[in-house]
This record gives C-alpha cells, structure tokens and sequence, in this order.
C-alpha cells in the first residue's frame, strides 16, 4: 500500500517538474505557482471559482464608486436650483397658513418619486406616507385619489391601490426640471382632478445624509372660505382686500392654482435632490460593502494558495524522501 | 442595517435640535400641527408623521402696534429670492387695476399683478424690475410679498426685439381662429405692449 501511495505520488511528481510549469511561470508574472493548468497539473485545491468572485466583486466596486460620483455631480448641479426654490412656497403658508388636518371629502395625494431605481429608501418612504394619508382620510363620504409622479411609486401602488389612482406621470426629469414644465404638470392635474385639498408628498432635502418626507397642503378655494370663515388660523383672511377681478373667488382661485404650482416646483426639485443623496450614500455603502467583501476574499485566496503550496511542498518531501530512503 | 440605523441617529439630533427654536416661536402653528400628528399617530402608530411647511419657515413677527418705519419685502421667483427680507422705504407694483404703491402701514391686500414694472424704493436709489405676472401679499405687519414667475432689470431689455414682437403679436391676433389662439395672442400683445411702455415711459 505504501508503494501504491509513492507511485501515486511519483505519477504526480512528474509532470511537476515537466517544462510545462516552467511555460506557466512565464506566462503569469504575479502569481507564479499558482495556475490549474488542466487535466494533467491538477493541484488539489483550486483557486479559479475565488478568483472568479473577486473580479466580479472588484467590477460592481467600480461600478458603484462612478454611479456615486456621477450622482455627485448631479446633486451639485440640481441643490442650488432647489435652495433658489426655497423661497417660493413661503408667502403662501404665511398667509393661508397651513392645514394638514382640514377635514375635506375629496383629498387627493400627490405622490412624488423617482423613475430611477438604486436609491435607498426614499421611494418606499413616500408611498407609505401617502398610504398612510389616505387611512387618515378615509371615512363615510371622504375619497382618497393619487396622481403618481415616477416610476417607483406607480409600481407600489398599482399593486393595491389601482382603482385610487387618477393621473400617472413619468418620465419627469427627461429635460432638466424647470417651472414652465411643472406649471403645465400642475395645470393637467388641476384640470382633471376633482379636488377640496391637494397634499403633496415628497422628500424634503435637509442635507446630503437626511431627507425629512414632508406634506404640503394645498386647499381649494371654497375649502379656504370654510376655514376663514369658521376662525382659527385662517380667521384673519377676510381682513385682506381683494384688488382687482371682478370677483373675491375669481382672485383666490387664480391664487391656489399658482400656490399648487408652486408648492409642487420646489416639491419636485426637493425631491430630485434627495434622490441623487439617497444614491450617492446607497452606492457608497455599496462600494464600502464591496470592499469589504474583497478583502475577505483575498484573506480566503492567500489561504487557499498557501495551503495548495503546502500540499504541494509535502507531496515533493515525502516523495523525495521516500526516493532516498 | 448599521447604515440605516446610524442615518436614523443622524437624522434624530438635527431635527430635534432645529424643531425647537421654531415650535417656540409660532404658538399657533403647532396646533394644527398637534392635531394632524395626532390624528396620525392614532392611525398609523408605527411611523413618524411627516413634517409639513410650516415647520420649515421663519415665523412672520406679529401686526405691530404703532406704522413701522420701512417695508420689509421678499421678492422671490421660481429661480431665485431676488429679495429676502430686504427693508425699504416703498415698492410700486403693476397690479390688475394699475400701478399701487405700498408703504409700510398699507391695509393687508391680496392683489394679482399683470406684465409690468415693479419699482422698489430705498433711500434714495430706486431699482426697476420688469414682471411678469404674479401676485403680491401685503401683511399687517408691512410685510409684503411679491412672487413672479420671470423678472428682469429693465437694461436688460431690447427695444427691437419688444417691437417685433409687437408686430408679431398683432399679426397673429388679426389671423386667430380659434379662442385659444386669439388668447394667446392677446396674451403677447398684452406683455409685449406693457414691455414696449416700460422702455419709453
């Protein structure tokens, strides 16, 4: 059995030190004992399917790093549009206030996200959100409608809430965002909703880690003559004069539809913004999750390696060995 | 899940730190607030409510006693505040029934502004801007706000181009069928007419 077990080891002695291990040499500078040749130099423990991994995992690492950086760039062109926003929808909430918990029977709720997937968290945020604001509104003679903005949201909402939906709208940042496009978004939606309040969902941009969902409300104009005439915080409205129009209703109307355009403007941009946050931290967690990986990969390779050498190494010796004695 | 849960810690001190100074400052705002957080939380226990404007904006101080001496005017547009609280002496604007001026102490207005030149006064130097439509919100407390959608320094302005488009305009109106067109092309005599007296006049 002995002699079974050299001449088992003779067999692969010989084709260790044929001329074909000194042509793999050659052929890979950097790891020179290392290559399955194939049917004849079969070492014992093959390192290919780690070394498959590790050029995959090096590859998505690339990957994720140019997505991050081109989401940089992106966000940086995109911030300063929406902090030039910020300004917009303020004169409207200091002077019509802001009612999130009007008890209206027609609501509806604009859910803004984003066509583009890879994001984090930020899409499902907003459908929760939006969900949970048609369970806070719902009840005898109140309907709860969406118009859906992206992609996203009209995938996780058609599942369950298909017969709630009015209006979808995607493809939204084809040309880069602007008000002319979003005063002819919110003109479509003002036209063909019917509506006593609008409540904009959407991920407000506080900084590059933290985006707050936030819900703006827009009331219409006879749910404002409700409010201001039954006190509280629009009780101060009829103090305002009304220039101009022919009519007081004529002047408020003209001033919801472009507080709706507006509030959705600095809405859409906000929630651009958040988006390219959210993927620039979901890809750098992903690299550093790459990286990770990589490194435990390596560790499992040299091991591996080392050990084969070994195997190797031992195979040589005892072979020698038992040559000589 | 770290990651989340080290967001959610970054997340929690900075919006705590910054809800505080403003739920001091605006005593009516929290209780709409109140009454739509708890409204939600009854509903939907397990998620934190959203956060809603007001709780993103400086609270406007209260209708002074006694006229203050400047007007404080926040002029924004959707690219840009071209204005934020800036103090002044007395802004002009085109509103729908004509030029109106305000000086600090007006009467609390809502007014809708058609194509023109808004004027803001300040000591002695007066800035023009060429508007288009907006509106403006005169507080109580000489607070006004102005929000267009385009505004322009008038040296901004080409003569050539205004009448061009003039004639432009009144071309197309007298070759308008439909109502939507005869609109529109008022709409464009209406701006261009209101461009061409703001460089004369």
């Amino acid at each position: 059995m002995a002699m079974a077990a050299l001449r088992r080891e003779g067999r692969r002695l010989a084709p260790l030190i044929s001329p074909r291990t000194i042509t793999a040499v050659r052929s890979s500078p950097l790891y020179p004992t290392l290559e399955d040749e194939g049917p004849l130099g079969v070492r014992h423990i093959s390192t290919q399917v780690v070394r498959n991994r590790m050029k995959s995992v090096k590859n998505i690492q690339k990957i994720t790093k140019a997505m991050k950086m081109v989401a940089a760039s992106k966000l940086r062109a995109i911030q300063t549009k929406t902090e030039n926003s910020r300004g917009l929808w303020q004169p409207f909430t200091a002077l019509l206030g802001d009612l999130p918990s009007a008890d209206v029977k027609k609501n509806v709720v604009v859910t803004i996200s984003s066509d583009k997937g890879l994001c984090g968290g930020i899409n499902s945020t907003s459908v929760k959100i939006s969900k949970g604001l048609h369970k806070l509104n719902s009840g005898p003679e109140k309907e709860t409608k969406y118009v859906i903005l992206g992609e996203k949201a009209k995938a996780q909402l058609v599942r369950d809430s298909k017969k709630d939906i009015e209006l979808i709208i995607t493809e939204l940042q084809k040309n880069p965002l602007n008000y002319t496009q979003v005063s002819v978004l919110a003109d479509e939606i003002l036209k063909n909703v019917e509506y006593d309040a609008l409540r904009i969902v959407f991920n407000k941009f506080q900084s590059v880690v933290s985006f707050v969902p936030t819900v703006s409300t827009v009331l219409s104009t006879e749910i404002v003559e409700r409010e201001a005439e039954s006190g509280g915080k629009l009780g101060d409205l009829d103090s305002y004069e009304v220039e101009g129009g022919e009519t007081k209703g004529e002047i408020l109307q003209n001033l919801a539809e472009f507080q709706f355009s507006c509030t959705m403007f600095n809405a859409v941009l906000e929630n651009a913004c958040s988006e390219q946050g959210a993927r620039m931290s979901a890809m750098d967690s992903s690299s550093r999750n790459a990286g990770d990986m990589l490194d435990r990969l390596t560790l499992t390779y040299n091991r591996t390696r080392q050990a084969s050498i070994t195997t190797e190494l031992i195979e040589i010796i005892s072979g020698a060995s038992a040559l000589e004695g | 899940m770290l990651r989340r849960a080290s967001m959610l810690l970054a997340c929690r001190p900075i919006l705590a730190a910054r809800a505080r100074p403003f739920s001091t400052d605006l005593p009516a705002a929290p209780s709409a607030d109140a009454t739509f957080t708890e409204a939600w939380t009854k509903v939907i226990p397990n998620m934190d409510p959203p956060k809603t404007p007001l709780s993103f904006m400086q609270p406007r101080p209260p209708t002074p006693s006694s006229i203050p001496s400047k007007l404080t005017v926040n002029f924004v547009l959707p690219y840009a505040s071209e204005l934020a609280t800036k103090e002044v002496d007395m802004v002009i604007v085109p509103a729908t029934t004509g030029q109106m001026g305000v000086l600090p102490g007006h009467v609390a207005t809502i007014a809708e502004l058609k194509p023109g030149v808004l004027s803001v006064h300040e000591g002695s130097e007066m800035t023009k801007y060429f508007i288009s439509s907006g509106f403006v919100f005169i507080h109580a407390n000489s607070f006004a706000d102005i929000i267009a959608v385009e505004a322009v320094p008038l040296d901004r302005l080409d003569v050539n181009l205004v009448q061009k488009g003039l004639a432009e305009f009144t071309s197309k109106l007298s070759s308008a069928t439909t109502d939507l067109e005869k609109a529109e092309a008022q709409i464009g005599i209406d701006v261009h007419s209101a461009l061409n007296s703001a460089l004369t006049g």
